[in-house]
């Protein structure tokens, strides 16, 4: 199958209010989930991530629009079918909703219990599970003797139970620290990997759309404001929110210093210009600012930058000042070789 | 106390303990699908269904409004339609079963409702059925606060029988108010009152341990 595993058409969701107008969660949202990926939904708390993800299992269920999930209708699916949809679509979240009176094998058998599956086959595809998630020598724990960490492993096991194609994350590493959030980002991945699963998550951080996803969406106000293919959207973050999301992880913000005298036009012939530049691929490894200056005799200094890992991709970002007269040729030269420039403002 | 007593003591506790049992079986088989419904009929709920919601509420807080005493006389006619007669033993465990059982389906509904949501919502999203959901997280979740539920109803059941003489039902209370006060017998009063202390110390002791056996939301304190 080629198509988008998820692709949300038009999907308006409101909320009828008593004696007032409607609440608009999503507006108009049109949205293609590729098969075998991992996007990330990044937004704050109330931008409507939340309701989009629960779209496609069908919790929520749209005002106007259609969520089609491997090619079924969700929205339209009756209780019936939707419950068989649902044993197609995993989902973890951020608090685990792990049964307190189950045991982790328990807890894992719980979706083959309800999918109807026989006793004597339960057994064998929970240990299998239990094992996939490293969790062997605490089969017969309870959730409250396990940390978050681990908890959250139950989680992915049993969301991973019945088989499905795609896997659905509600913030599942908000509430955890950064080491067991790097450790389930992993697993995730490894899924991902191995098993050829889907993965949509919703997350507020931008270090988990860095750490592990392809694709990426940026939802705002009810709307989708920026989608792509998270390189492509981290090197040339077109919208206000996307960027702001960005300073977090990358690092890079123009100084303090900087940024207080910066203009939109240079103010005198001495003036410099502040460029962002963005290194992709191999080309971040490579001293194209010492060529400029050797080749070109054009001085850079460097004012802020951070160069990271997105996927196994090398990601970096630097901002510079250069001499504004010689900023066209500075920037053809940089673009000639791969990289991205953007004018930033100018000082002077 | 002579010793042709204790016979007549062992009796009336058979009789306390036989009326307290089958009432209280009674009205867990009343009152366990009636909570369940109240905790999950709510406007959105899992088995939405607010008018009848709001009304089976009505009919409850109407039973609870109830003293047990005028209970007994005013469901009489309800009573001899049910087992031939208004008086004895199984009358009293028919007035009794309907007193536990509104209070029954209210702990229920507070033990229920104390189940996270979240615990719902996952199940949905693993395609159970409202069915499913009951049986397999609300009931087995909340079964802590179930058992602590029952453990009370059973205590106000104990109560609740010694006024059961009052249409024959026999047992301790009666006992207490036949020998112990009619013919001036303080002793039997006092065999009567201990009997009774040690009834319901059993039965709380009893349902706590049961409690604890099922509420796996702690950490055990292993090897201290």
């Amino acid at each position: 199958m080629t198509g988008p595993a998820i692709s949300f058409q038009g999907v308006t969701r409101r909320y009828p209010q008593k004696g007032g107008s409607d609440v608009v969660a999503l507006h108009d949202i049109w949205l293609d989930v590729p098969q075998g990926a991992i996007t990330g939904i990044i937004g704050r708390s109330g931008a409507g991530k939340s309701t989009l993800l629960r779209m496609v299992n069908g919790l929520e269920r749209p005002s106007a629009g259609k969520v089609i999930v491997n090619e079924r209708d969700v929205g339209a699916a009756s209780d019936a079918s939707l419950r068989r949809i649902r044993r197609e679509v995993g989902m973890i979240f951020q608090h685990f909703n792990l049964l307190a009176s189950r045991t982790v094998a328990e807890n894992i058998a719980l979706p083959l219990e309800i999918a109807g599956e026989e006793r004597a086959r339960i057994a064998p595809r929970v240990t299998e599970l239990i094992e996939r998630v490293g969790l062997t020598a605490q089969a017969g724990r309870y959730p409250a003797e396990l940390s978050g960490g681990q908890k959250q492993r139950v989680g992915i096991a049993r969301a991973l139970a019945t088989g499905p194609r795609v896997l659905l994350s509600d913030e599942a590493t908000s509430a955890l620290d950064p080491d067991t959030t790097r450790q389930v980002l992993d697993l995730l991945q490894a899924i991902n990997r191995d098993l050829g699963l889907t993965i949509l998550l919703i997350t507020h951080e931008m270090a988990v759309v860095r750490d592990i996803c392809s694709h990426v969406a940026v939802i705002e106000g009810g709307r989708i404001v920026e989608a792509g293919e998270t390189y492509a959207v981290f090197s040339k973050p077109a919208h206000p929110t996307t960027r702001s999301f960005l300073t977090g992880v990358t690092g890079v913000a123009v100084p303090q210093f900087v940024a207080g005298q910066m203009r939109d036009a240079p103010q005198a012939p001495e003036a410099e210009a502040v460029v962002q530049i963005t290194f992709i691929g191999s080309h971040a490894t490579d001293p194209m600012l010492a060529r400029l200056t050797s080749e070109r005799g054009i001085s850079v200094n460097i004012l802020a930058g951070a160069i990271e890992e997105i996927g196994t991709r090398p990601f970096g970002s630097l901002i510079v000042a250069l001499p504004a007269p010689r900023l066209e040729e500075s920037r053809r030269f940089l673009e000639e070789h791969g990289l991205l420039t953007e004018v930033l403002g100018y000082v002077g | 106390m002579s010793a042709n007593l204790i016979p007549i003591l062992w009796q009336a506790t058979l009789l306390t303990l036989y009326m307290v049992f089958m009432s209280a079986v009674l009205a867990t088989l009343i009152g366990l699908p009636l909570g369940v419904f109240l905790a999950t009929s709510r406007r959105g709920e899992l088995f939405s269904a607010p008018a009848l919601n709001t009304a089976l509420g009505l009919i409850v807080n109407a039973t609870r409004s109830l003293p047990y005493i005028i209970l007994i006389i005013a469901i009489m006619p309800f009573t001899r339609k049910l087992v031939g007669t208004s008086i004895g033993t199984n009358a009293a465990i028919v007035s009794l079963t309907l007193a536990a059982a509104p209070f029954i389906a209210r702990l229920i509904e507070t033990a229920i409702r104390e189940v996270d949501s979240g615990l719902i919502e996952a199940a949905r999203a693993m395609g159970a059925t409202p069915m499913q959901i009951v049986r397999k997280v609300l009931i087995p979740e909340a079964m802590p606060g179930i058992i602590l539920g029952l453990t009370l109803a059973v205590v106000s059941l104990i109560g609740y029988s010694a006024m059961a003489g009052t249409v024959g039902g026999g047992g301790l209370g009666d006992l207490g108010i036949r020998y112990g006060y009619q013919r001036f017998m303080p002793e039997v009063m006092l065999a009567v009152v201990v009997i009774l202390i040690v009834l319901v110390q059993l039965v709380q002791s009893a349902g706590e341990w049961i409690a604890a056996r099922f509420d796996k939301r702690a950490p055990r304190n292993r090897g201290r």
